[in-house]
């Protein structure tokens, strides 16, 4: 047990608690209407909206599986950087569209949207079931964060009461985003990013001090992890696995439900612009956080005696924390786990919200009680977000650990389905509805055929005039739907038009 | 100006043309053989890894010039 780094560990997290019940009475608002409880009344300004779209996309899970990507499989773990040079052009360019329509028309989520601009309440509730089942295992793996360094603090986590740490973490986490609402992981963002960037920072220098600078080690790295296999002759190999999986996870990640929360949480068009400027100071710190992959392997820790456990029991994501406690100092241990472990309640938080939206929103009002009040309609959404986080919490304890990942990048596969309706339905008109559906149900069934086919490796290798080019499942699903989505608008606009349905007119998106 | 299209803002002009800025990020970064390399390293660190993380920097300075111009 390493006990100084506990009891810091545990004070930051009692703050942060007592943060999140204090949340509620913050820029006071009517906590029960949906737009105050699930987008905090659309209010935060450019630096809250920092801290909460960066503690919201760069969550606990990242941090520890980017760099165990670079620890275990070498420089394709990289991608995670250009993901994240080309994200923000694109939502330079998409997002302050739906913030427009979405601040004129009061809608929560993009399935409200989808349902106001295309009329159609099916094509709505696919878009909706779509970001509900996505986000589900991507909040589970927020847990396996926070599980892999309370363990590595040396608290038992195995049987019932290792279970009790984490138990009591989402009971807290549950609590504070029932009364407080988004309010709660924007004030807590502020706190975990801070200690997310003291830490980085930290590692970035220390470590490299002790191991004898950044030449020495990537002169330890073995060379096939050091750069992308080059492509045999007839093949794009790794070149276009890497490029879509960059491409393909830069167009899905705004279109998660957590995200557009986020997005839609600010006050104005203008924020979200800032922000694009702004967010890529995160993606320099998951970029430099990466490399711990590789000081972790110059380190050599895989084969220090007293991380032989830790490394049995939770694989290549222990490697970040066994670099920690191998680098530092306890308490400072007790300060980076602290931030790892926020850094899963902040997500973890928004997503819950975002699911209790589109369930409050896209389900309930629109096909169980449409006639239900307002002050309903919140109550409805904070029942909703408890039970997401039991649900959470059950996949965790109950379902292997790798049927979490796997449902995580069938997620990706699954949510940029709705680019076409949600993205492209911001810039243009000319899809109709249930085309749209139809290719949404294409791209989803396809791309899931793709990954099971391919053992869930993300890369499939399509066969093109005689070249072999591996491409990430969800852009080559995505181009068929796109298609399918075209074809079927030129036939169904001609015969059966829906644009009369269209709810929005051009001046609502600036 | 004469030359302006019939119905369109200065400033939506101005938009246009600085947006395509936006497009220059995912061009060097999709165009993977080019980066995909040991030399020139710098400090140590091998082309491939810092020419990605200069580019975030490039994308963000990218996006706050097309911010600037366009408020």
């Amino acid at each position: 047990m390493n006990w100084t780094a506990i009891i810091i560990f545990v004070a930051l997290f009692v703050f942060v608690t007592w943060l999140g019940f204090f949340a509620a009475h913050w820029r006071k608002g009517d906590l029960g209407l949906l737009s105050e409880w699930g987008l905090g009344g659309r209010r935060f300004g450019s630096v809250v909206t920092w801290f909460l779209l960066g503690g919201d996309l760069y969550t606990a899970y990242t941090f520890i599986a980017v760099p165990a990507l670079l620890f275990g499989a070498g420089a394709i773990g990289f991608f995670a950087v250009p993901y994240t040079v080309m994200v923000y052009p694109i939502v330079y360019i998409v997002f302050p569209r739906l913030w427009a329509v979405a601040h004129k028309h009061g809608y929560v989520t993009s399935p409200d949207f989808v349902r106001g601009r295309y009329g159609n309440r099916w094509l709505a509730l696919a878009i909706g079931i779509t970001g509900m089942v996505a986000t589900m295992p991507y909040i589970a793996l927020q847990l396996v964060g926070m599980q892999v360094v309370i363990g590595a603090m040396g608290i038992e986590t195995t049987g019932w009461v290792g279970d009790l740490p984490l138990i009591i973490a989402f009971v807290i986490l549950a609590a504070f985003t029932y009364t407080s609402g988004l309010r709660a992981p924007a004030m807590i963002a502020v706190v975990k990013d801070l200690l997310i960037y003291i830490t980085v920072i930290a590692a970035i220098i220390v470590v490299p001090i002790e191991l004898g600078g950044y030449g020495k080690i990537f002169a330890a790295i073995p060379s096939p992890k050091l750069l992308l296999a080059a492509p045999p002759a007839g093949s794009w190999g790794s070149f276009s696995a890497y490029a879509t999986l960059a491409f393909g996870s830069a167009c899905a990640l705004f279109l998660y439900p957590h995200s557009i929360t986020g997005v839609l949480s600010a006050s104005s068009a203008r924020t979200i612009r800032r922000n694009a400027a702004t967010l890529p100071a995160y993606s320099m710190m998951l970029g430099l956080l990466a490399l711990i992959g590789f000081m972790a392997i110059a380190a050599g820790v895989q084969q220090l005696p007293e991380f032989a456990d830790g490394f049995k029991r939770y694989g290549n994501n222990f490697s970040v924390p066994s670099l920690l406690l191998f680098a530092f100092p306890s308490w400072f241990v007790g300060v980076a786990f602290a931030a790892i472990a926020i850094g899963a309640l902040v997500p973890a938080a928004i997503m819950s919200i975002a699911t209790a939206n589109i369930f409050t929103r896209n389900i309930y009002r629109e096909f169980v009680k449409p006639t239900c009040t307002d002050a309903e309609e919140s109550q409805v959404a904070k029942v909703m977000s408890l039970i997401i986080k039991v649900g959470a919490l059950v996949f965790i304890f109950f379902i292997p650990f790798q049927y979490a990942i796997q449902m995580q990048l069938l997620g990706g596969v699954w949510i940029i389905q709705t680019l076409p309706a949600v993205v492209i339905g911001l810039f243009t008109r000319f899809f109709n509805g249930w085309a749209l559906l139809i290719g949404w149900l294409v791209g989803t069934c396809l791309g899931t055929w793709m990954m099971a086919v391919m053992n869930f490796a993300p890369a499939y290798p399509l066969h093109i005039l005689g070249e072999t080019i591996p491409c990430y499942t969800a852009v080559a699903s995505l181009v068929v739907n796109l298609v399918v989505s075209f074809v079927l608008s030129l036939v169904l606009n001609a015969v059966a038009s829906d644009r009369h349905k269209d709810m929005t007119v051009a001046t609502d998106y600036i | 100006m004469a030359t302006e299209p019939a119905g369109r803002e200065p400033e939506h002009r101005a938009h246009h043309w600085a947006r395509l800025l936006l497009l220059v990020p995912f061009v060097a970064v999709l165009w993977v053989p080019f980066y995909n390399s040991l030399e020139p390293m710098l400090f140590g660190i091998p082309f491939f890894y810092w020419y990605q993380l200069l580019w975030i920097i490039l994308g963000a300075l990218l996006i706050a010039i097309v911010y600037r111009v366009e408020h």
